[in-house]
């Protein structure tokens, strides 16, 4: 595996005053966050249903428009170098979002073209990703006929295949065996040290407590706190896990909401 | 251009695979084309061969019911039936059989039709040579004359336009046996022996058709059904495309693919080329089946004669507004149970209105004003014109612009609309 990167600023991503209000909606989804990444880090935003971590996302991706503030990627404003950020980054969404019809071969085969790779070198990179993520002799088979393990393998390859420097992953191992899942964490780990930033999500706080180096608790579309996960342990009284700083950080009453 | 061809590529195997929009796009235009031609051609063929049964009560039992009879026999559309289990048929039986549907209509001649009609023409005939001196005075021998009626009964189920087609030959009909009636009389009065009023008609009419280079453009069911259905089949597409589009944004593709560092556009071109081949491809077949299929079901076969180029082009521009139209449903809908049902009922009303089964002169006006805004009807008066009214491509061009026009209408605000979804 190999991660383009550039000699650039040490912070991946910056975000400042970021906010979003859906029209329909009485509160603001995001509001004023302003938030630095730094490069290589495996990043967790974490936070309870309605924090704001999807909207975060989406907008960071490219899928919805701020309604104020700035936000770069690797240096690049979403408003003029649009390209460029969609061109270094990758997208894991929490749906398998793989064509059923279509095997795992081609899948990938697809969605590596749409990211300008072609010919043997793209065959060659899919094999290679198929190969270590256990699927080699399933390529061929259509996603339909795969299990929920086998379809997230899949989904996190096709985000990956162009090599990006920054990579979205919305509870990537939502749903799947727990051997899948170690394989899934490894191979992100592994991705990790060649110089990727993860950006990842989870309501899993023990998994996030594990994989993440740095954290960030959102609530009301604001950081709440950010740092190392043993640095909020150590920060909260009495707390012994990232879930003990979760549940003081944002409250221990439901989080319905529509 | 390489992921444009990705694309293309991505399509055509999703479809390939999909046994239920196969069926859509190649063999339910196939089924309704030739099921529509056979259903059409053998009304056509009823008509023409006698075998519309239709009972006829004859209370005259006089030259007119005779020549009625004979004249209904010799149309070649009807076949007479007066009697039931060897008993001659009532009035009151006809009206039941017709009224419950066992057959479409009833011709009830009355008693002394004949009878009357002589001695009513007798009378006229009479006065008008007394008045130019040269009949004698015999009015006050004839009695007064009533008005009679032949009475019809129609299956309530009756198509309107089969009922007045039939009610106007029946009227033609005894105008014809009444100006006989006129005629001999005035030669019996006139002369016993010599024939000198000519009772041949004077006025005739003929049909001139359009001529293509020196052959005459007789249209028949076949050239006015290819075009039409091909067309319905082409819009069908909107069904299938605007799935597609809807099952993109269900399984998590519609994300991914506008993550990608590429326009929005390329997908959507994907996809448009994707669906113009399978346009064509249906339109090719349909042409292949009248020309080539008809014949053997005793159809008359599409002719296509050196047309072929004109109207693939009229095919191609009809599914570039087809695809149009499927991806702003696919892009507005959120599910499957949105777009299937509406585009199948939004097809079937452009259908309609486009003149697909109503010939649009025979709309009310506003419904022709209508007509003229639907897709369908350019599609279709653009086959028309090359087919039937042997026009050429200058003649067209207005309405191939529509359609692509429309086309670039319809994407516009598809793009706009996700636009302004993502900035919500």
């Amino acid at each position: 595996m190999s991660v383009i990167t550039e000699n650039r600023p040490e912070a991946i991503i910056r975000i400042h005053s970021l906010t979003k209000k859906y029209r329909e909606a009485e509160d603001y989804s995001v509001n004023e966050l302003t938030l630095t990444i730094p490069r290589g880090e495996i990043f967790g935003l974490l936070g309870p249903n309605g924090a704001g971590k999807t909207t975060l996302i989406s907008m960071l991706c490219g899928l919805i428009r701020p309604t104020s503030g700035d936000f770069t990627i690797n240096g690049w404003s979403y408003r003029s170098e649009g390209e460029k950020i969609r061109k270094n980054m990758g997208v894991v969404p929490q749906e398998y979002a793989l064509y059923p019809s279509l095997t795992a071969k081609e899948n990938l085969l697809y969605f590596g073209s749409m990211y300008g790779m072609r010919g043997r070198a793209l065959e060659l990179k899919v094999q290679e990703y198929l190969e270590h993520l256990g699927l080699l002799k399933y390529a061929d088979k259509k996603i339909e006929t795969y299990s929920g393990g086998m379809k997230r393998r899949v989904n996190l390859i096709a985000g990956i295949l162009h090599s990006p420097m920054v990579l979205f992953l919305d509870e990537p191992t939502v749903g799947v065996d727990i051997q899948s899942k170690n394989v899934i964490i490894d191979f992100l780990k592994a991705y990790n040290r060649q110089g990727a930033t993860l950006i990842y999500t989870s309501h899993h706080l023990i998994e996030a407590q594990e994989f993440c180096t740095r954290v960030a608790i959102l609530d009301h579309g604001q950081v709440l706190t950010e740092g190392t996960p043993q640095e909020l342990i150590q920060g909260v009284n009495q707390a012994r896990s990232l879930e003990d700083v979760f549940l003081f950080m944002v409250g221990k009453e439901l989080r319905d909401y529509v | 251009m390489y992921k444009l061809w990705a694309s293309v590529k991505k399509e055509g195997l999703l479809l390939l695979r999909d046994a239920g929009a196969l069926i859509i796009l190649f063999v339910m235009p196939l089924a309704l084309i030739i099921t529509v031609t056979l259903i059409q051609q053998g009304s056509f063929k009823a008509l023409s061969n006698a075998k519309i049964p239709v009972l006829l009560i004859d209370n005259d039992h006089g030259n007119v019911s005779g020549g009625i009879r004979e004249n209904l026999e010799n149309s070649g559309s009807f076949e007479i039936v007066s009697e039931k289990e060897g008993q001659p048929l009532t009035e009151k039986q006809a009206r039941d059989e017709v009224f419950k549907g066992r057959y479409p209509m009833a011709v009830i001649v009355p008693e002394n039709l004949s009878a009357d009609l002589n001695q009513k023409v007798k009378v006229n005939v009479d006065k008008i040579l007394k008045d130019v001196g040269l009949g004698e005075d015999s009015l006050a021998a004839f009695r007064e004359v009533e008005t009679k009626e032949i009475r019809l009964y129609f299956d309530p189920a009756t198509q309107l336009a089969f009922k007045s087609a039939v009610k106007n030959n029946i009227d033609k009909m005894v105008s014809e046996l009444e100006v006989q009636s006129v005629y001999a009389l005035f030669q019996e009065q006139l002369s016993d022996s010599v024939a000198i009023l000519s009772q041949k008609s004077f006025l005739h009419f003929r049909e001139i058709m359009p001529v293509d280079g020196s052959r005459e453009v007789i249209p028949n069911a076949t050239q006015h059904n290819v075009p039409a259905w091909t067309l319905f089949a082409i819009f069908f597409i909107v069904i299938p495309l605007s799935i597609n589009l809807v099952k993109e944004k269900g399984q998590g593709t519609l994300v991914r693919l506008r993550t990608l560092p590429m326009p929005y556009s390329v997908v959507i071109m994907g996809k448009t080329l994707t669906f113009l081949v399978i346009c064509m491809i249906q339109f090719y077949l349909m042409v292949a089946v009248g020309v080539f299929l008809f014949p053997f079901l005793g159809l008359e076969p599409m002719q296509v004669g050196g047309k072929l180029i004109l109207m693939s082009l009229v095919a191609l521009c009809s599914g570039f507004a087809a695809i149009g139209f499927g991806i702003l449903l696919g892009t507005v809908s959120q599910t499957q149970e949105q777009s299937a049902p509406f585009g199948a009922t939004s097809v079937v009303i452009l259908a309609a209105i486009g003149g697909v089964w109503v010939p649009v002169f025979a709309m009310p006006a506003f419904m022709q004003f209508v007509s003229g805004l639907s897709p369908m009807n350019w599609g279709l008066n653009a086959f028309y014109d090359v087919i039937l009214r042997n026009s050429d491509l200058g003649t067209i061009l207005p309405r191939l612009v529509l359609l692509l026009v429309f086309f670039v209408i319809m994407v516009g605000i598809s793009i706009l609309y996700d636009e302004k979804k993502r900035a919500v």
